[in-house]
C-alpha cells in the first residue's frame, strides 16, 4: 500500500493539515481532499492554467506540484482571493466587463492576473497578454479578459492612491 | 470593498425596452469568479468511487479477447466493465442537438464491441476507491487485438479497395440504398437547381480549386465528465456537464435500456462545449460501473489526451469548388463537391456544409454534392456551425478570386450577388428577413476597411487585408420554463437551457422586460430533467431565441394570472384590465406588479406558472469579416494584426455577451485557420494529443477583436432575436486566406495555414 | 500515476546517497514541470522522488566578474530572469528563460531540469552552449565538470550515470565586445515547443567590425541540442558582413539533421536552421555593439 504523508500548509491564511500520497498533485489535494474545487483541472500537465494558485508568492500550476511539496508553504487559491465583503476588483471587473462565458478558466485567470498586479500594478495590454499566455480560454478570444485585467489594475491603483 | 451588484437603471437607447440592451451582471457571475460554481467534475458524494477508461492503442483492430481478472483482484477495485456489459442499442436514428444520432453507433462509440475503430476508442472501464488505483487496474487488463490496416483520410476511404470500417454500412445514394457493396461512404446527397452548363457558358471568368482541411477539436477547457448513481430502486441520477440534459437522458435510456422516467440528468455548470458536449461518453459507463459496484456513485472525468483522442472533433474535408461570373459581377454558375470525414461512425456535418458553402448568394445555376465518409478517427461531433468553416473557406476563397479576376472590390462583388429576403437557398428554403447586405454595408463603412495597412516591420514581412462572409442556419426548437411569483414582487424563474455563456442573464432580461420589472427581481436557475419541462439543448444558436420565446410566453402567462388576481381584488372582469409595464389598471384603479404580488394570498393563494413550446421562426445569421495579417515570408508565420466582424444578430439582448460570442467564434476560427490540426502517424496514432501540441490561440496570439453588432430584427420573435453563437466561426479561415493572398500573392488551399503549409505554398520548402 | 516515496533532501550527500542506493529508480525533483508530467504519463518511472530544492548548492545564484555566473540546478527561472546580474551580463539567457512555458511554469521550472530533461528542443540549451556553459555533476564521492555540449547522448538521455546529479551550471564571464541571443521559431507566440531554435554568441574586435570568435548551437534539428562549431569557424576572423553571416547560417543549415514530427517537417526545420541562425546572429551582433 501507498506510504501516506502528513502535510501541513497555510492555505488561504488558514493552517491546514492533510494526509496524502506522494503521487497526489497539489491540485488533487486541493480538490479531492480539501474540497477547494475552485482550481480546475483542464489539462493536468501545465498547458492550460486552469489550476493556477499562488505558492509562496509565486504563480504555479497546482497540477505540476506534488501535494507533499506544499508542506510548510503558503498557498492562495481563488477561494482565498475573495475578500470577506464584496469582491476583489479583478472579480468585480470580470463580471462588469463580461470577461467570462463558461467560466471554467476564470479562477485560473483571476489568480494569474492577481499575481501579475501584485508585481506590476500598471501593466500594458501586451504585458497582460504575455503574462496570461499560460492560461487558455476558449470562449472569449481574450478580448474582454484583457480589458477586465486592465480595468481592475486601474481600480486598484485608484484605491491605493485614495488610501 | 467593491460593490457586487448595482441595480440596473433603465436606459432605452432609443428602443422601446427597459431591460433589453443593458449590460447587466450575470446572475451566476459571483459563483464563477469566486470558484464556488459547481461544474461537473466538482461533484463530491458520500462513498464516491472513481472511474477510468481503458482505450484502444490501435486505430483499427478486432478485439479477440479481454481478460479483466487481474484488474478485478486489485484491492480497491469495485467494478470492471467491457463491451459485454453493454447490451447493443437499437439501430435507429434520432435528432440530437444540431446533428442526428444512431443509437447503435452511439453505444459502440461509448464502449467498443468486437472492433475498435480509432486510437482512443474505449474498450473497458474500471471503478475504484481512488483514481490512482483505477489507473493501476487499467494496466492489468489484458486485451488481445488483431490489428487491421487503418484508413486515415477521406479520399483513401472512398477508394474501392479501401479497408472497411463497418461491415454492414451501405451507401445511401440520394436517400436510397442502391448497392449491397460494403463501403465507407455512408451517404451521398445533392442539391441542384438550374443548368450548370448554361451558367458556365455564360461566364467571363471561371475559378476552380480543390481545398483540403484537417480535423480540429472544439477545445473546451473543461474535459468531459460524468458522475452516476444507479440506485438499488433502479433510479439513475447523473450529474454532468452537458449542453443537452434531455438529449443525454434519451441517449442513456436507449443505451442502458431504462425508461426515461427512471433517469434524472442534472446539468452542472459546464466548462465550454461548442457542440461537443451533446453526446454521452462517460455517463453510461459511470452508470454501469455504479450498478456493478453495488450502487455506489461513480465519478469519471477525462484527461486531456482522452478528450482529444476520443471526443467529437469536427471533420477533415476535401472540397472542390467551381464558380463562374460575368464581367458585370453576376455569378452565373456554382458547383461544389464536398467529402467530409465522419470519423468512426456516419454523421459528419457535410449536409450543413453543403448548405453553408454558397448560402450568402443568390444563384440560378447551382449543384452541390456531399459525401459522408467513415475513417479511423474519433466520431465527428458538432462544433460551432458544424461543417461551416471548411465550406466557407472553400467557397469564400473562390468568391475572392472571382472578384479579383474581375477587378472588383470584394464587397461590391458580394453585394451584386447577395441573397435577400425571398431568395431561395441552394438547399431549398426561402430566406426570411436576413441582414446580409447590412453586414456588407457595416464593413464597407467601417474605418478598418479604409485604414491604410501598417508598414511591414521587416523586408521579409508582407501585410494584407482579406474579407469573407458567412452564413449559419440558426435553430428554434423546443423550450419549457416555469416560474414562481413571490409575495415580495420577485420572480423565481426555472429554465432548462444549459447556460454556457451567459444565457441565464439574457433569458431573465427577456422575462423582466415582458413583466416590466427590474432584471434583478428575476432570479433564474437552470433546472434538470426532473424539475422543469423538456428543453432542446444549448446549441444551434437557439437558446436566446427558443428559450427566450419561452421566457416571453412565461411572462405573458404570469401577466394573464396577475390580471385575474387584480380582477379578484377589484371585482372587475380580468379582460378589462390594462397592463402597461409593471402597472395594472382599471379605470382609476392602479396597482403595480409588486403591490399586486403582496396581495397574492388574498386573491387566490400562491402562484406558479409554466409553459412548454415548440418554437418556430428562426432566421439565419449572416456575417462579414475583415482581417489584416502580417506574413513572415521566411518562416511562413501569419500574425493577425486587426480583426473586425460585423454580424446581423437580430436583436442584441445583452450586448456584452453578444460581442463575447463574436469574439469567441472569431478566435476559434483563427485557431482553425492558422495552427489547429490533428496530427496522426501513418498507423493512425494521434501524436499531438495535448494542449501543448494541439495549438489553440493564447492571449498573445490574438489582437482585440472588434465586434460590430448589426440589428435587423427577426419579425418572428417578440424581441427580434435571431441567434448569435455560431456564424462568427464561419468566415475567419477564408478571410485570413484572402488576406494572405493579398499579402503574398499566394492562394492557400489547405487548413491549417500553419507556417509549414505557408512556406510550402510560398515555394520556400 | 505509479506510487513512489518522497524525500526532501537537505544536503548534497543525503541526495547522493539515495541516488547511489536506488539507481535509476530515484528521480530528482526540482521544478517538476517535466518530471511530474513524465511520471503521470508513464514516460519515466521512480520508486523514490528526491526533492533537491532544499539543497544549498543547488539553490545558489551568484555572479562575479572573474568567475562568471553560477546557477544552481534547482533555481527556478523567475529568479534567474529577475536577477540583476543575469539581466546585465547574459541577455541571451533572459531570452530563453522568459519563453520557457508560461509564467506559472517559470515559477517552478529550472535550467537544471531543462538540461537534464535533455529534449533536443530544450529552450535554454542552445544559448547555454553558446555561452560555453559547464555542468557541475556530483555523486557520492566525486564532483566533475562537463562541457554542456558533451552532456547529451540522445533524446531524453544524458551522460549522467545512476547515482549522479547535476548540481550547477557555470557560465564564464562575458568577453569584452561580446553579445548573445536566443531565438526560437514556434507557430504560436507562446506556450510552444521550438520547431527550430538558435542560440548565438559573438565576440567582436574593439572596433566591433570583425568577429573575434563565435559560438552557435541549434535546437530541435538533431537527436540532441546541436553545437555547430562550423558556424563559429565561418565567422571567426571575418568582417561583420552579410556574407559572413550568410556563410555561418548556411553552415548551420548544413549541420542540421532534423526529423519530421507533429511539430514540423524535416524540410521546414532545415530551412529554419538557416533563418533562425541568421536572425540570432544579427541580434547577438546588435547586442555586442551595445544595442
Amino acid at each position: 500500500m501507498s506510504n501516506k504523508v502528513l502535510v501541513t500548509a497555510t492555505i488561504n491564511d488558514e493552517e491546514r493539515s492533510f494526509v496524502c500520497e506522494p503521487r497526489q498533485s497539489l491540485l488533487e489535494v486541493l480538490r479531492d481532499v480539501l474540497h477547494l474545487t475552485g482550481a480546475k483541472e483542464g489539462c493536468n500537465n501545465g498547458n492550460c492554467g486552469a489550476c493556477a494558485v499562488i505558492m509562496n508568492g509565486v504563480l504555479v500550476n497546482s497540477c505540476l506540484v506534488l501535494g507533499v511539496e506544499a508542506n510548510g508553504a503558503a498557498i492562495t487559491t481563488i477561494e482565498g482571493i475573495t475578500p470577506k465583503e464584496g469582491l476583489h476588483p479583478l472579480q468585480q471587473k470580470f463580471l462588469e466587463d463580461a470577461a467570462l462565458q463558461c467560466g471554467i478558466c476564470t479562477p485560473g485567470f483571476i489568480v494569474a492576473a492577481k499575481a501579475l498586479l501584485d508585481k506590476n500594478p500598471n501593466p500594458t495590454e501586451q504585458e497582460v497578454r504575455y503574462w496570461l499566455a499560460g492560461n487558455l480560454c476558449r470562449c472569449t478570444g481574450y478580448d474582454k479578459i484583457v480589458r477586465a485585467v486592465l480595468d481592475a489594475a486601474a481600480t486598484l491603483r485608484a484605491e491605493k492612491q485614495a488610501a | 470593498m467593491t460593490p457586487v451588484i448595482k441595480k440596473t437603471e433603465a436606459k432605452t437607447n432609443g428602443k422601446p425596452f427597459k431591460v433589453i440592451g443593458q449590460r447587466v451582471i450575470r446572475p451566476d457571475g459571483v459563483d464563477k469568479v469566486t470558484g464556488r460554481a459547481q461544474y461537473g467534475a466538482d461533484v463530491i458524494l458520500p462513498g464516491l468511487l472513481y472511474g477510468k477508461v481503458l482505450r484502444s492503442p490501435h486505430a483499427h483492430a478486432r478485439i479477440l479477447s479481454i481478460d479483466t481478472s487481474a484488474a478485478e483482484k486489485l484491492p480497491g477495485v469495485k467494478a470492471v466493465i467491457t463491451g459485454k456489459d453493454l447490451k447493443p442499442a437499437e439501430d435507429k436514428v434520432a435528432k440530437s442537438g444540431e446533428s442526428s444520432v444512431n443509437y447503435s453507433y452511439l453505444s459502440q462509440n461509448v464502449l467498443a464491441q468486437d472492433k475498435v475503430l480509432y486510437h482512443g476508442h474505449p474498450v473497458a472501464a474500471v471503478a475504484a476507491t481512488s483514481i490512482h488505483i483505477a489507473e493501476e487496474a487499467l494496466a492489468l487488463i489484458k486485451v488481445e487485438y488483431e490489428v487491421l490496416p487503418p484508413v486515415l483520410n477521406v479520399l483513401d476511404a472512398m477508394k474501392d479497395d479501401a479497408p472497411i470500417l463497418l461491415p454492414n454500412l451501405r451507401t445511401k445514394e440520394l436517400g436510397e440504398v442502391v448497392s449491397d457493396k460494403p463501403t465507407n461512404i455512408a451517404s451521398h446527397e445533392q442539391h441542384a437547381r438550374g443548368d450548370l452548363a448554361v451558367g458556365f457558358a455564360e461566364a467571363d471568368v471561371i475559378v476552380e480549386r480543390e481545398f483540403h482541411t484537417n480535423t480540429v477539436h472544439q477545445g473546451y477547457i473543461e474535459p468531459q465528465n460524468g458522475t452516476a448513481l444507479w440506485n438499488a430502486d433502479g433510479q439513475i441520477t447523473v450529474w454532468t456537464s452537458t449542453q443537452g440534459a434531455w438529449d443525454q437522458r434519451r441517449d442513456l435510456s436507449e443505451i442502458l435500456h431504462v425508461p426515461l422516467s427512471q433517469i434524472r440528468v442534472i446539468p452542472m455548470e459546464i466548462g465550454g462545449g461548442f457542440g461537443g458536449k451533446f453526446p454521452v461518453y462517460l455517463e453510461p459507463l459511470a452508470a454501469l460501473l455504479s450498478l456493478k459496484s453495488g450502487h455506489r456513485p461513480v465519478k469519471m472525468w477525462m484527461q486531456r489526451d482522452e478528450v482529444l483522442k476520443a471526443t467529437g472533433p469536427t471533420s477533415a474535408s476535401v472540397i472542390r469548388v467551381k464558380m463562374g461570373a460575368r464581367k458585370d459581377g453576376k455569378i452565373t454558375a456554382a458547383q461544389a463537391w464536398l467529402a467530409y470525414e465522419a470519423g468512426a461512425f456516419p454523421g459528419s456535418p457535410v449536409g450543413a456544409g453543403m448548405g453553408v458553402i454558397f448560402a450568402p448568394y443568390k444563384l440560378d445555376n447551382v449543384q452541390i454534392d456531399g459525401y459522408d465518409v467513415v475513417v479511423n478517427k474519433p466520431a465527428a461531433k458538432a462544433y460551432r456551425a458544424p461543417g461551416g468553416t471548411n465550406a466557407a473557406f472553400a467557397g469564400e476563397t473562390v468568391i475572392d478570386e472571382l472578384a479579383e479576376k474581375l477587378g472588383m472590390d470584394p464587397i461590391t462583388f458580394r453585394r451584386i450577388n447577395a441573397a435577400k429576403e425571398g431568395d431561395r437557398r441552394a438547399d431549398g428554403p426561402i430566406y426570411g428577413r436576413i441582414g446580409f447586405i447590412e453586414t456588407l454595408d457595416a464593413i464597407e463603412k467601417h474605418p478598418h476597411y479604409h485604414a491604410p495597412l501598417p508598414e511591414p516591420r521587416a523586408p521579409y514581412m508582407k501585410v494584407g487585408r482579406g474579407v469573407a462572409c458567412g452564413f449559419w442556419y440558426n435553430w428554434d426548437g423546443k423550450s419549457s420554463a416555469s416560474a414562481v411569483v413571490n409575495p415580495d414582487g420577485t420572480v423565481s424563474y426555472l429554465e432548462g437551457s444549459t447556460d454556457i455563456g451567459g444565457t441565464r442573464a439574457s433569458l431573465a432580461m427577456m422575462l423582466a422586460e415582458t413583466l416590466g420589472i427590474h432584471y434583478e427581481d428575476v432570479k433564474p436557475m437552470v433546472g434538470d430533467t426532473q424539475t422543469v419541462g423538456y428543453n432542446d439543448g444549448t446549441g444551434g444558436s437557439r437558446t436566446t431565441y427558443g428559450s427566450g420565446m419561452a421566457a416571453y410566453h412565461l411572462g405573458k402567462e404570469i401577466i394573464r394570472e396577475m390580471k385575474q388576481r387584480a380582477a379578484v381584488l377589484w371585482e372587475v372582469p380580468a379582460d378589462d384590465i390594462n397592463v402597461e409595464g409593471d402597472v395594472y389598471s382599471y379605470g382609476e384603479k392602479r396597482i403595480t406588479f409588486k403591490e399586486l404580488c403582496a396581495k397574492l394570498d388574498e386573491t387566490g393563494g400562491p402562484m406558479s406558472v409554466s409553459v412548454s413550446l415548440d418554437t418556430k421562426g428562426a432566421i439565419p445569421a449572416l456575417a462579414t469579416h475583415v482581417v489584416d495579417v502580417e506574413v513572415d515570408t521566411e518562416t511562413g508565420k501569419v500574425n493577425i494584426l486587426r480583426y473586425t466582424a460585423a454580424q446581423d444578430v437580430g436583436r442584441a439582448i445583452h450586448p456584452s455577451y453578444v460581442e463575447g460570442q463574436i469574439h469567441g467564434g472569431v478566435a476559434q476560427g483563427i485557431g482553425w485557420a492558422l495552427n489547429e490540426e490533428y496530427y496522426y502517424d501513418k498507423d493512425g496514432h494521434l501524436m499531438n494529443a495535448s494542449l501543448l501540441d494541439y495549438r489553440m490561440p493564447t492571449a498573445l496570439d490574438l489582437p482585440m477583436i472588434e465586434a460590430v453588432i448589426v440589428e435587423v430584427p427577426n419579425p418572428n420573435h417578440p424581441f427580434g432575436v435571431k441567434g448569435v453563437g455560431e456564424v462568427p466561426i464561419v468566415p475567419p479561415a477564408a478571410a485570413i486566406a484572402n488576406a494572405i493572398y493579398r499579402a503574398t500573392g499566394v492562394r492557400m488551399t489547405v487548413l491549417p495555414m500553419n507556417p509549414k503549409n505557408v512556406l510550402q505554398a510560398l515555394g520556400k520548402i | 500515476m505509479q506510487a513512489f516515496s518522497y524525500v526532501s533532501a537537505r544536503t548534497l550527500s543525503e541526495a547522493a546517497d539515495i541516488l547511489a542506493r536506488e539507481g535509476d529508480q530515484a528521480k530528482c525533483l526540482s521544478g517538476g514541470t517535466d518530471l511530474i508530467v513524465f511520471l503521470r504519463e508513464g514516460r519515466r518511472s521512480a520508486k523514490v522522488v528526491v526533492d533537491v530544492k532544499g539543497i544549498p548548492e543547488l539553490n545558489q545564484l551568484g555572479y562575479s566578474p572573474k568567475e562568471g555566473l553560477t546557477i544552481g540546478a534547482a533555481v527556478p527561472l523567475h529568479r534567474i530572469y529577475n536577477d540583476a546580474h543575469v539581466i546585465e551580463h547574459y541577455p541571451g539567457l533572459i531570452d530563453a528563460a522568459t519563453l520557457i512555458g508560461g509564467i506559472a511554469i517559470q515559477g517552478r521550472a529550472t535550467l537544471g531540469g531543462n538540461v537534464c530533461t535533455a529534449s533536443p528542443a530544450g529552450d535554454s540549451i542552445p544559448i547555454l552552449i553558446a555561452y560555453e556553459t559547464t555542468c557541475i555533476v556530483a555523486s557520492r564521492n566525486v564532483t566533475k565538470a562537463i562541457p554542456l555540449e558533451k552532456f547529451f547522448v540522445g533524446p531524453g538521455r544524458t551522460v549522467l550515470q545512476p547515482g549522479e546529479l547535476l548540481v550547477a551550471l557555470k557560465l564564464p564571464p562575458p568577453k569584452p565586445n561580446s553579445g548573445a541571443a536566443y531565438l526560437r521559431f514556434i507557430p504560436r507566440n507562446e506556450m510552444d515547443i521550438a520547431v527550430t531554435s538558435a542560440g548565438a554568441m559573438v565576440v567582436l574586435d574593439e572596433d566591433k567590425r570583425r568577429f573575434v570568435g563565435a559560438r552557435l548551437a541549434l535546437g530541435a534539428v538533431a537527436p540532441t541540442p546541436l553545437f555547430v562549431p562550423e558556424a563559429g569557424a565561418a565567422l571567426t576572423g571575418q568582417p561583420v558582413s552579410d556574407e559572413a553571416i550568410e556563410a555561418a547560417a548556411r553552415a548551420a543549415q548544413a549541420a542540421a539533421r532534423p526529423i519530421t514530427d507533429m511539430r514540423g517537417s524535416a524540410e521546414q526545420r532545415k530551412h529554419l536552421s538557416y533563418v533562425m541562425t541568421k536572425r540570432a546572429l544579427l541580434r547577438a551582433i546588435e547586442r555586442a555593439r551595445g544595442g
